[in-house]
């Protein structure tokens, strides 16, 4: 007989019994023992049908392939930058990656960009020992103008930027200011001083509250009673 | 002669008054702190982060590295000198190897995991608070982990199997006394930590394993709350 | 070094911001909690925001330096505890721990606020020793003001042990206090470019050019300076910065006397 011992959406922890029997298959930071199914990390718990899933709530960022980072020039190479992702591992962005002009061997490489810049850039590449190639062609990416810099966990980096982009768009709309997000969870904000302050504010209160249903509501109703604006539903 | 009462009046399978947070340092990647009676730890978690110095690094698997610290004012009389000395680098060995056999650090190749364990005061069972603190920490920070590590001292005064020592009961000069940490995976039941100083046979050993057993539930509970307490569900925060 | 960070924070200071909602001349909350440690003669948790700091007081009877027979010991130790920033190592202090160290150490010492003489037991033998013991928790920025208050809030906190035989029983306090004739407030002062803001978050204290502690006396009198990083000062601000100190440290002694009732 198989038994599921949690109910859809609830916080479990580390070790915690989520069913029972061959009927359920774990996935995500789920884990099986013999017949029994548990988590290994604290996360919010979905089933559908037999799949058991626990999404992680908290860690570090572990780089992937196609994501789009925001990180900070660390260091000048040879023929590249070495870039920090506020992850176990840096990233190294090649000179033959950073831009579609050809650049001469023994050219200025401070001429792209310097040490203490942010970038946004693409992964192209990790390896198993985590060795990470960036790029920064490619729309959108590239340097950034100096910005206020928040840092948020990588995990709540889909519900800051909401279903197709829409908490982002609500944000973007009700403070005028231009904001980019890295999935590593470094998040780029420039506009006006005091605007940039309450984004910085919004965001702290959706990492604190991502987990919780109703979040779309909720900051809606924050950015209206700070900006004094309303804002209109959907897009 | 016999061990008729505890020094603070409990009975002999009762535990102090345990109290558990998590994610009280924010700029750690994970923490928490965790007291027994007047034993408090704080534990901080950094990592997986970049290893340094180069050669520790395992380039099959992240790496796990415990510290404990008292803080100078925490020690039962004097003042203790602060940094590390002997008996802090064996429990930050013992500590690490406690928790490791339910991390699983294969995700982060060369890179290490910081666990910083800090206890402002102490009155016995220093080192399980730091472990039940260390373990909650890890799972603040997201570290993958097949179950929660619980800690706690279980031993002999005179002639009675005893939970959770107190310092009193350590300096207990009527009768032999021995302690025990014990550091338990709570599903698996095994033991990962075991240390005794004192005199004991083999027969009221195992039994105070058994009571140590026991009482890790309680300990379980609490550290499960906490960490719940944490990423619960709150309602209309405005 | 060109940091976009700097370049950033500058922009925003000289349009009257900073990175969070205050003033340039406003702290955070202040909240402390005295007697967190059991086994310390005198405890006080210090939060500053985030910052949060934990100090105790240990009393120990010692044979006096043979150049002050009739003075008690006064030691103040700060640590860079691990646990409260990645930047933080264990083992030996570091140049800027002991920078703290000393810099929590003179305002106590220069301001007499502990009677040394009053310390003593027998001339030449015995006297009180006090060691002030702060030990950093979270760091976001502004442990040296954090770690000067959380000092003497142990302090107003600290209970002088029973003697038998000579020596101190830790396990049994007296009634009496250590007393302090005077509340010495560090209040730092953080400049970037012609711009000054006081109780700096972490990301902003590693932007500052130069920062000034000025500790001061109910009197109004300075008891102690320490300029740090290496930016350098004009006189003109320097006037500034202690105005700005001497305002801010009267709050903060209040606040101290406040929370002791």
């Amino acid at each position: 007989m198989s038994e599921i011992k949690i109910k859809n959406k609830d916080i479990v922890v580390p070790g915690e019994e989520l069913a029972e029997g061959m009927d359920f298959i774990p996935s995500g930071a789920a884990y099986r023992v013999k017949d029994k199914i548990f988590s290994n990390r604290v996360g919010l718990v979905q089933v559908d049908g037999r799949i058991v899933k626990v999404i992680p709530l908290n860690g570090k960022y572990n780089p992937e392939r196609n994501d789009v980072v925001i990180g900070k020039i660390v260091d000048i190479l040879m023929s590249g930058w070495r870039i920090d992702l506020i992850s176990p591992y840096e990233g190294v962005l090649n000179i033959r990656d950073a831009s579609d002009r050809f650049i001469k061997k023994g050219e200025d490489l401070t001429r792209f960009f310097q040490i203490g810049d942010w970038i946004m850039a693409k992964v192209t590449n990790v390896t198993t020992q985590k060795l990470v190639d960036l790029t920064t062609k490619g729309y959108g990416l590239g340097k950034l103008e100096p910005g206020r810099i928040i840092k948020v966990s990588p995990y709540k980096v889909p519900r800051i930027i909401g279903k197709k982009g829409s908490m982002m768009r609500m944000i973007t709309k009700a403070t005028d200011c231009k904001i980019n997000v890295g999935q590593n969870g470094i998040i780029w904000i420039s506009g006006s001083p005091d605007q940039e302050i309450l984004v910085a504010k919004v965001i702290k209160l959706i990492e604190e509250e991502a987990h919780i249903s109703g979040l779309t509501a909720r900051i809606k109703e924050f950015l209206e009673k700070e900006t004094g604006k309303k804002i209109e539903e959907g897009d | 002669m016999s061990y008729d009462k505890r020094v603070d009046g409990r009975g002999f399978d009762e535990l102090r008054k345990m109290e558990a947070k998590v994610g009280v340092i924010p700029r750690a990647d994970g923490s928490a702190y965790f007291s027994m009676g007047g034993t408090s730890a704080y534990a901080a978690v950094y990592g997986p982060r970049q290893t340094y110095p180069k050669f520790l690094q395992d380039p099959s698997k992240g790496v796990l590295r415990c510290h404990y610290a008292m803080m100078p004012f925490s020690g039962a009389g004097d003042r203790v000198r602060p940094g590390p000395n002997r008996r802090a680098k064996e429990i930050s060995l013992v500590t690490t190897n406690a928790l490791l056999p339910a991390i699983d650090l294969h995700e982060f190749p060369n890179a290490i995991v910081d666990v910083f364990i800090s206890l402002p005061e102490t009155d016995a069972g220093s080192r399980c608070a730091g472990i039940c603190a260390a373990s909650l920490a890890l799972a603040d920070a997201g570290i993958p982990m097949t179950e929660l590590v619980g800690a706690v001292a279980v031993g002999r005064v005179d002639d009675k199997v005893v939970v959770d020592l107190c310092y009193d009961e350590e300096a207990y000069e009527e009768g032999e006394v021995a302690d025990i940490p014990v550091a338990m995976l709570y599903n698996k039941g095994e033991i990962s930590l075991l240390q005794m100083d004192g005199k004991i046979s083999k027969d009221m050993l195992l039994e105070a394993l058994e009571r140590a057993k026991k009482a890790l539930t309680f300990i379980h509970d609490v550290q499960v709350k906490a960490l719940k307490e944490r990423f619960k569900q709150v309602e209309n925060i405005e | 070094m060109n940091d976009t960070g700097k370049a950033y924070f500058l922009k925003i200071l000289n349009a009257g911001f900073r990175l969070d909602d205050r003033k340039s001349d406003e702290f955070r909350k202040l909240k402390i909690i005295r007697g967190c440690s059991k086994t310390a003669e005198g405890s006080a948790e210090l939060f500053l925001g985030e910052t949060h700091v934990i100090a105790g007081v240990k009393f120990s009877i010692e044979v006096p330096f043979p150049d002050t027979p009739d003075e008690g010991v006064l030691m103040v130790n700060v640590e860079q505890s691990p646990v409260a920033s990645p930047e933080f190592e264990e083992g030996p202090p570091t140049i800027e721990a002991i920078e703290l160290s000393r810099v929590v150490d003179r305002g106590l010492r220069e301001s007499k606020a502990i009677d040394l003489k009053g310390l003593c037991i027998t001339p030449g033998e015995k006297v009180w020793s006090v060691s002030v013991d702060i030990v950093t928790l979270n760091d976001d920025g502004n442990l040296l003001d954090a770690c000067g208050l959380a000092a003497l809030a142990a302090l107003q906190d600290a209970r002088f042990p029973k003697v038998v035989d000579g020596k101190p029983d830790y396990h049994e306090l007296t009634e009496e206090k250590l007393v302090l004739s005077e509340l010495p407030i560090p209040v730092t002062v953080y400049k970037y470019g012609e711009s000054l803001i006081i109780d700096p978050l972490h990301e902003e204290e590693v932007l500052a050019d130069a920062r000034l502690t000025v500790t001061t006396l109910s009197s109004g009198e300075i008891c102690a300076l320490q300029k740090g990083f290496d930016g350098t000062l004009s006189i003109d601000s320097i006037d500034k910065m202690i105005e700005l100190s001497l305002k801010k440290s009267k709050e903060l002694r209040s606040e101290l006397k406040k929370e002791l009732n």
